[in-house]
């Protein structure tokens, strides 16, 4: 079953690309516009041996790693603090409510006055769109937590922080675990898209050079180097995920199946 | 405590956060010399010069009409191919590897290939804004049809539910829960490109507008800006929770009750 499943994924992969080898080759589309498969390949195999791409993919995730680190953290403490704070729940509701569908695309005008093409402006962003992604999950996570289990842990004398380690922790995890996954791709994003307009050193900045520079080819070959980074972190996160949960119902359900 | 208390300690706990800030960012900044961080009361006082009459009809408008297009260009084209793929197995095999690829390609990237076919016209924003858009609602649709619960799907075939009935009735139905997933997370990246699709290469627009000012470094103006599209994205999101709460609520009531009974 699973074997079929491979064979007709890459059969659905090999067909993509010979359509996009095709549809431009018939004229259907401008090649200009439009550059078959090949020759975006070959744009592909140029940017991996010029070593300005390297310079600029590190600074990409560079910038993706620090701002998730950031978000990651803070998300999480403010989280658990939020929580285990009496009446401090019900009270930043409101606020978080406010701030998190606020588009973190607003602070771009903010972002190139105060940090300019600097890193610092690629983290505002990143850390600002990824911070709620991990907060939210944790709050969802920390109001899962079982009554019965607290209690016993409270009736057994243990501490504020023994509770947090050994009840709240295990019951929230796979809710973190959750909010890194959708933080990790939306970090990714948000790095990008600061390149792209701000025009912080990175992938994002290649792009938009490619396209003043009307080299259409290596665009689409940049375009395709992003699309594979993305791939690649949604199946880190999840590899990740099924890592630190493999003790979960959730995971070790799957593999029995 | 009688109710009228408890009533007022949530309205307290739901005003008092947001108060303080305010309050606080108003007399931080009150003084502010700095020519980056102006004094909230410039900001608010220059709001409504800024966002009346004209500039809303020209800049604000425009930007939703074209977020609404492609927003619905995308549910509809994400729908429908989902349910297509999501019904067949095998064409979800064929799939899925290129739909990861593509969902993986941070939208905003998309922006300078579509300027190539379609100008720096509002087709070309509201391809931007629905070729990001479309990907969360195909997969999440994808997922929600597959999930179509078999003993419904054969109590369907049974009665002889087919064809059109039957994907009202019973796939479109059972997957609406994913599917309005889909579309909460396709609203905040289409308003991202919105945004972004402005600030690349347009006349008018949010966007364009507070670059401009960044520009010209007319800052309490920019600010204005920033606060205006915080207060669209909000609104959007409580107005799409509405929409929501109409449209799944069968499905919570069905939801609470299982729990209550469980």
């Amino acid at each position: 079953m699973r074997g079929t499943n491979a064979l007709l994924g890459a059969a659905g992969l090999t067909a993509f690309l010979a359509l996009g080898e095709a549809v431009p080759r018939l004229g259907l589309v401008d090649e200009d516009y439009f550059p078959p498969t090949s020759r975006i390949a070959d744009a592909l195999a140029t940017e991996f041996a010029d070593e300005a791409f390297w310079t600029a993919l590190g600074d990409t995730l560079t910038g993706w790693a620090i701002g998730l680190t950031i978000a990651v953290i803070a998300g999480i403490l403010a989280g658990i603090l939020i929580s285990v704070t009496p009446y401090l729940r019900e009270a930043t509701a409101s606020t978080i409510e406010f701030l998190r569908p606020i588009p973190s695309v607003a602070l771009i005008p903010l972002a190139v006055l105060l940090y300019g093409t600097e890193l610092r402006s690629v983290l505002l962003l990143v850390v600002y769109a990824s911070f709620w992604q991990v907060l939210v999950q944790v709050m969802y996570g920390v109001q899962d937590v079982d009554p019965v289990a607290e209690e016993t842990a409270r009736s057994y004398g243990l501490g504020t922080w023994a509770r947090v380690r050994h009840v709240l922790w295990p019951t929230a995890l796979p809710y973190v675990m959750t909010g890194v996954r959708l933080a990790a791709a939306v970090a990714l994003i948000l790095a990008v898209t600061a390149e792209l307009v701000i025009g912080a050193p990175g992938l994002g900045a290649r792009i938009a050079v490619a396209q003043t520079s009307q080299a259409v080819p290596e665009m689409y070959a940049l375009v395709v180097v992003t699309g594979l980074l993305g791939l690649l972190i949604n199946v880190g996160a999840r590899t990740v995920e099924r890592r630190a949960l493999a003790w979960h119902q959730s995971v070790r359900g799957e593999v029995a199946v | 405590m009688n109710g009228l208390e408890r009533v007022m300690l949530r309205l307290f706990l739901v005003v008092a956060l947001p108060a303080v800030l305010v309050v606080a960012w108003w007399f931080a900044s009150d003084d502010s010399t700095d020519i980056y961080w102006p004094p909230l009361r410039t900001i608010l006082s220059t709001f409504p010069d800024v966002w009346t009459g004209e500039r809303l009809r020209e800049d604000v408008l425009p930007s939703l009409l074209r977020l609404s297009a492609g927003y619905a260009c995308a549910a509809v084209a994400g729908v429908a191919l989902g349910t297509v793929i999501g019904s067949y197995r095998r064409v979800r095999a064929v799939c899925e590897p290129v739909l990861e690829f593509l969902r993986a390609v941070p939208p905003p990237v998309l922006v300078p290939v579509i300027m190539l076919f379609a100008g720096i016209g509002d087709t070309m924003k509201i391809a931007v804004i629905a070729s990001g858009c479309v990907w969360p609602i195909l997969l999440n649709t994808v997922e929600g049809v597959r999930a179509v619960d078999s003993v419904m799907s054969e109590t369907a075939r049974s009665y002889g539910v087919t064809g059109v009935a039957r994907l009202r009735h019973l796939v479109l139905r059972s997957a609406s829960p994913q599917i309005f997933a889909g579309l909460r997370q396709a609203l905040s990246i289409g308003i991202i490109l919105m945004v972004i699709s402005e600030m690349f290469a347009a006349s008018n627009g949010l966007g364009f507008t507070i670059v401009q000012f960044q520009r010209g470094f007319a800052i309490p103006d920019m600010w204005t800006g920033i606060l205006l599209l915080g207060l669209l994205g909000f609104v959007l999101s409580v107005v799409f929770r509405l929409v929501e709460r109409r449209a799944l609520g069968w499905y919570h009531g069905l939801r609470d009750a299982s729990r209550r009974s469980s």
